[in-house]
This record gives structure tokens, sequence and C-alpha cells, in this order.
């Protein structure tokens, strides 16, 4: 609609958010190095979390949305998180 | 320009656009004939998986072999379960009258992304397609059941893999038609239509589209799995290779139960719709239908264990799950309790749509309480995978969404048509189809109790005469069913023209436009000042 504003993100930020997933990138290809036990899964999904919130909020320009956006977004995380949780528990106490 | 001249004035039927002939339907970007593709290609594969459960009662009419072998009835039930929860039941009631009524309910032109909305219809027949190849190609037809379940699933000869391909394209379909929903209800309500003024059924659509979009992947990566599973042997579920097939009933059903309230939801939302209509009154505790919607499709994402109760869990997931069910159950018991208390002093108008809707509420009570007998962990394990199962879930899956369907159809269809139906046949259709749905699955209960198993095509002599009932049951059910279906497409076709806006006496906005609707629905965008269902003024009148 015409009394839409739309953000114009500077190269400098895209840039910006470009080098810091590359740096987590390698990051996650480091840590398949280390030896965490039973740590890997959660190291390497903190990294990957970590890569999904600079793109949401830079490349997909949720930092510069109304507030109701991200707070559904991160209602969809928390869902996931609970049925990861709730799918575990199965797992941790057979 | 000629194409878009008139579109003011003319209905959605005798528009003239672009295309014409069928191009003009199965490219048009109408979301009401869009909604009409969905219903056309619904009946047509609904009277395939009929036949289909048909025959699978006709052979258990008696002990033995008497139409078909194990094999036949293995693929039978398959592909009924197939076509029935992913073409039918999973699509449903959102596709059809999401399609045709949501954007005309909150006073809309169309969906937010009409292209999008013909994509999803594409990708649903294409899917379709893929599923019926699995029928005549390769190994023979799957005999997994709709489950899929491993490691069963990645060693059967059959040909599972178009079946599981077929499901996961659908799947997109489902993910774009529940994004098109979520960004219509946000940002196309008319002005005025605050969240709480919205009718209830696009409240149930909204619950049900983020159900669609947040669960369906995780089904879609599911059958990718099993497809890995059984083309490169990479050991998910094979406990061979170190798998656990566990896991993959965790993850189906990580979807598959929500996708039971994905049926469900819009479902409790045409009756919503139906109740108040009929019974001349508003809607008791619409706040707490509204809140009771959205619980569903919350805590409706965390109870699926409840299928898994004998697969092996830990003892504390099973008393989780357990729990988690029994929660699940209030507010739908909510819902129950304000259709009856809207009935209740209301003035009752006894039309073919009100019958359906008496039923759901029959039907689906008898439904929901045999499903806490099957969530509660002692009784599951005597009543895991017998004949109880299968008449509890169709009891919800059939008698909830396919009344609530059925319900829907008969209330919608002169707005839809703009021809009405005969009232005689269908109550009639309706008679014949209660009395055979309740003869058809009743008996279940029974012989799921005295130990009968589903998914078997032979039985023990003494459950002989609950399947007679029950089969004769399914041939009385497939009258009824003829009789509602001649009738609707007799009268669609050639039944009685009308141009009435709202035969019903209904307050919400779709009983305002035309009959049939004109291409934009709207010749203005309403300004909506009051909640959907204010019969105020009829108290008063009646009063007075």
């Amino acid at each position: 609609m015409s009394e839409e504003k739309t953000h114009m993100v500077p190269y400098s930020t895209q840039i910006a958010a470009l080098l810091a997933l590359l740096v987590l990138t390698g990051l996650s290809v480091a840590i398949t190095q280390l030896e965490f036990g039973g740590y890997n899964t959660l190291a390497a999904m903190l990294l990957a979390g970590a890569k999904a919130v600079i793109v949401l909020a830079w490349y997909m320009h949720l930092k510069y949305e109304k507030q109701l956006f991200p707070v559904m977004v991160a209602a969809v995380f928390v869902i996931f998180l609970l049925v990861l949780f709730v799918t575990f528990f199965d797992y941790s106490y057979r | 320009m000629s194409d878009n001249t008139n579109h003011k004035e003319v209905s959605y039927l005798e528009y003239q656009g672009k295309y014409r002939g069928i191009l003009g339907w199965i490219l048009s970007t109408d979301h009401k004939r869009i909604g009409l593709l969905y219903l056309y290609t619904m009946l047509l594969f609904f009277s395939i998986a009929a036949i289909l459960g048909l025959l699978m009662k006709t052979q258990l009419i008696a002990p033995g072999e008497t139409i078909m072998g194990p094999q036949t009835y293995n693929s039978f039930f398959t592909l009924h379960g197939i076509i029935m929860i992913f073409i039918i039941v999973v699509p449903g009631l959102p596709a059809v009258f999401g399609n045709f009524f949501l954007p005309i309910m909150i006073g809309a032109k169309d969906v937010a992304f009409p292209r999008i909305n013909l994509l999803s219809w594409w990708l649903y027949i294409i899917g379709i397609l893929i599923v019926l190849t699995s029928q005549f190609t390769g190994g023979g037809p799957p005999d997994t059941g709709w489950t899929f379940y491993a490691p069963y699933s990645f060693q059967t000869p059959t040909n599972v893999l178009p079946a599981v391909f077929g499901a996961f394209v659908m799947g997109f379909s489902s993910i774009l038609t529940g994004i098109n929903f979520v960004v219509t209800i946000h940002r196309m309500r008319a002005p005025g239509m605050k969240w709480l003024r919205m009718p209830l059924f696009p409240w149930t659509l909204y619950g049900t589209a983020w159900i669609q979009i947040l669960a369906t992947p995780v089904i879609g990566i599911t059958l990718m799995l099993i497809i890995a599973e059984r083309m490169l042997g990479i050991g998910f579920f094979d406990p061979a290779l170190g798998g656990d097939p566990i896991l993959y009933q965790h993850l189906f059903w990580i979807y598959s139960h929500p996708a039971v309230y994905i049926m469900i939801l819009p479902a409790m939302g045409v009756i919503s719709e139906i109740i108040p209509v009929f019974s001349r009154k508003s809607i008791f505790g619409y706040r707490a239908i509204v809140l009771s919607t959205m619980a569903i499709a919350f805590v409706g994402y965390f109870v699926w264990g409840h299928h898994m109760f004998t697969s092996g869990m830990s003892g504390r997931a099973l008393f989780t799950f357990s729990f988690l069910t029994f929660l699940v159950a209030i507010p739908s018991a909510i819902k129950v309790f304000n259709w009856v208390a809207t009935m209740h002093k209301g003035s009752l108008h006894l039309h073919t749509p009100f019958f359906w809707a008496l039923s759901f509420l029959f039907v689906f009570m008898i439904g929901g309480l045999t499903g806490l007998v099957l969530g509660a962990l002692a009784t599951n394990v005597h009543l895991h995978d017998t004949h109880f199962v299968v008449a509890h879930f169709h009891f919800i899956v059939f008698g909830g969404t396919g009344f609530a369907f059925m319900g829907a159809v008969h209330y919608w269809f002169p707005k839809m048509f703009g021809r009405m139906y005969d009232a005689n046949w269908a109550n009639l259709g309706w008679g014949i189809f209660f009395i055979g749905f309740l003869s058809l699955y009743l008996p279940m209960f029974f012989l799921g109790m005295s130990g009968m198993p589903r998914r078997y095509y032979d039985y023990l002599p003494e459950f002989h005469g609950m399947n007679i009932l029950s089969s004769m049951g399914a041939w009385v059910m497939i009258s009824g069913i003829l009789i509602i279906f001649a009738n609707l497409i007799r009268s669609a076709r050639s039944g009685p023209k009308t141009t009435e806006k709202n035969p019903w006496g209904g307050k919400t906005l779709e009983w305002q436009v035309d009959t049939p609707p004109t291409l934009e629905n709207f010749d203005e965008i309403p300004a909506v000042d009051k909640t959907p269902y204010d019969y105020r003024d009829y108290a008063e009148n009646t009063n007075s």
C-alpha cells in the first residue's frame, strides 16, 4: 500500500551481516573437530540459531518491522523448541 | 479492457476473464473459483475412497476371504487412508470454504496472494497425480497404511516412494494456503473489523493456518527421510543400522496429530456459524470460543505421543502425553458447551444445515469422549490397534469434519451457486446417512473392546454379528451419500435460481453480498461496527 514505508538497509550493514555469517559458518565447520560429547548437537544448533537470527533480523528486515512480527517469529521458535524438548523428554528417560 | 468490464455486476460464475471454458477455471485466480476447483476434486476422490471403504466393509461381512485377499485389503486401506487424509480432510474445509468465504467474511476482495492460491491448487493436483502413479507402477500399490510406519515402509517391495512423494508435494499446497490465510486475515480485514469482531469461521481458519505453516514442514522432512532411507539405506530409522523406528513415529505424529486439528478446527468454525443463525441468537461466549480455538491449536502440538503409548516410549513421556491429551479436551468441551448454550432458549429453525450441526454435536461428543478412553494409559494398552481406534477416529474425522463439511455445503450452497437445493431430499439424505453412519461405526467400538484388531482382512467367528451390522451400515450410509450428492449436483445444475442475499437470516458479511457473489465480492468494502452474531434485533422484534 502506498502509505507503507520501506526500510533501506545500507550496504555496509549487509556486508557486515554477510561477514558474520561467514565467520559463524567457519566456526560451524571448526567445532566438528572438537569433541563436546553429548553437547555436540547443542553447539551446532546454537551456531545455526545465531546464523538464523542474523538472516531474520537484517536480511529479512525483522529488525525494522513492527514489534508484532518479531514476537510472532519468536513464538514459532518457542513452539519448535518445545517440540524438541518434548521429543527428547522421551529419549532422556528411556 | 474487455476482460474486466462489468466485473462489479456479473457473478463470478458468469464472469468471462482472459480465459474461457475450462481454462477460465483452472487458470483463474478468483478465490471463489479456486474454492470450487477444490470442491470438485474432493468430490471425485471422496467417491473413490468411499467405494474402497465400502468394498473393505463388504470383505468383512463374513470371516475369511469373501471378495478380496489380504494383499488387496492392505492396499485398499492404504489408498483409502491416503486419499481421505491427504486429499480430502486435511485440505478439506479450508481449501473449499476457506477459499470461498474467508475473504468475503472479513470484507476483502480476494486473498492476499491470488496467484499463490492458484499455485496451491496446482500443487495439490500434481501431488494427487504422483500418488496415483503409485497404484499403477513399480511393485504394486503400497500396503503400509497412510502412516508409512518405519521400518516396514522402507522394507516393503510395494511402490511406497510415489505415494510418499505425492503426500510431500501436497504438503506444499497446504503450507501455501496457510501462509495466504494468515496474511489475508492480518492485512485485509474490512475497516472496523477488529480481531474480536471477526466471525468464528475465519478465526478457526487462522488457527488452522498456523498449524499448516508450522507442522506441515515436519511431515515433509519426515517423508523425505523415508525416501532417503529406502533409496540410500542411511539408517535414520533402521535398527540394524543404528536407527530408531520410534523416531519415525515421533516425527510422523508431530505433524499428523496437529493435522487432526487442521481437520477439526475449521469444522468447529462451520458449526459456530450455523448454530447462531438457526437459533436466531448471538453465540454464547464468543471470546471463550476464540480462546479455545487458539488453545486447541497450541496444545494440539504437544499431544502426538498418545499415538505411541505401546511403542516403547519412556514412562515419563507416557505420563506427560497422557496428561496433555486430557488437557486438550478442555477447550473442545468449552466449545460444545457454548454451542449448546447458544441453542438454549433460542428460536430454533429446523433446516438441513442445522440438522448437520446437531448431528455433528452428537457424533463429535462420542468421538471426543472415546478419545479420552484412548488417552488414558491403562485402557490404551487394551484398545491400541483395535477396531475401537478406527471407530474413534472415524467419529472425529468423518463425524466431525465430514458432518461439518456437509453442513457447510448445505448452508452456503445458495450463496455459492445462486440456486437452491431440494430440502426434502436433503433432509432424507441426511437421515439415511446419519443412521448408516451410526450403524457402521458404533459396532466397531464393541468389536475393538472385544479384541478385534484393525487392518485385518479376516477375524474370529465370534466377531461375525457385529461385523454384519457394521457392513450393512456402510451400505445404508452410502445410500445416504448418493441421495445427498445427487440432490446437490442436480440442484447446482438445474435447481431453482435464487438471488436472495440472505436466505437463512445470517449476520455475517457473506449474507450481505450478491447471490452468487460478483467477481470482487463487494461494490464497496463495508465498514464493520458490531460483533458478527448480533441477534438482539431479532429478540426485540420477537418480544415486542
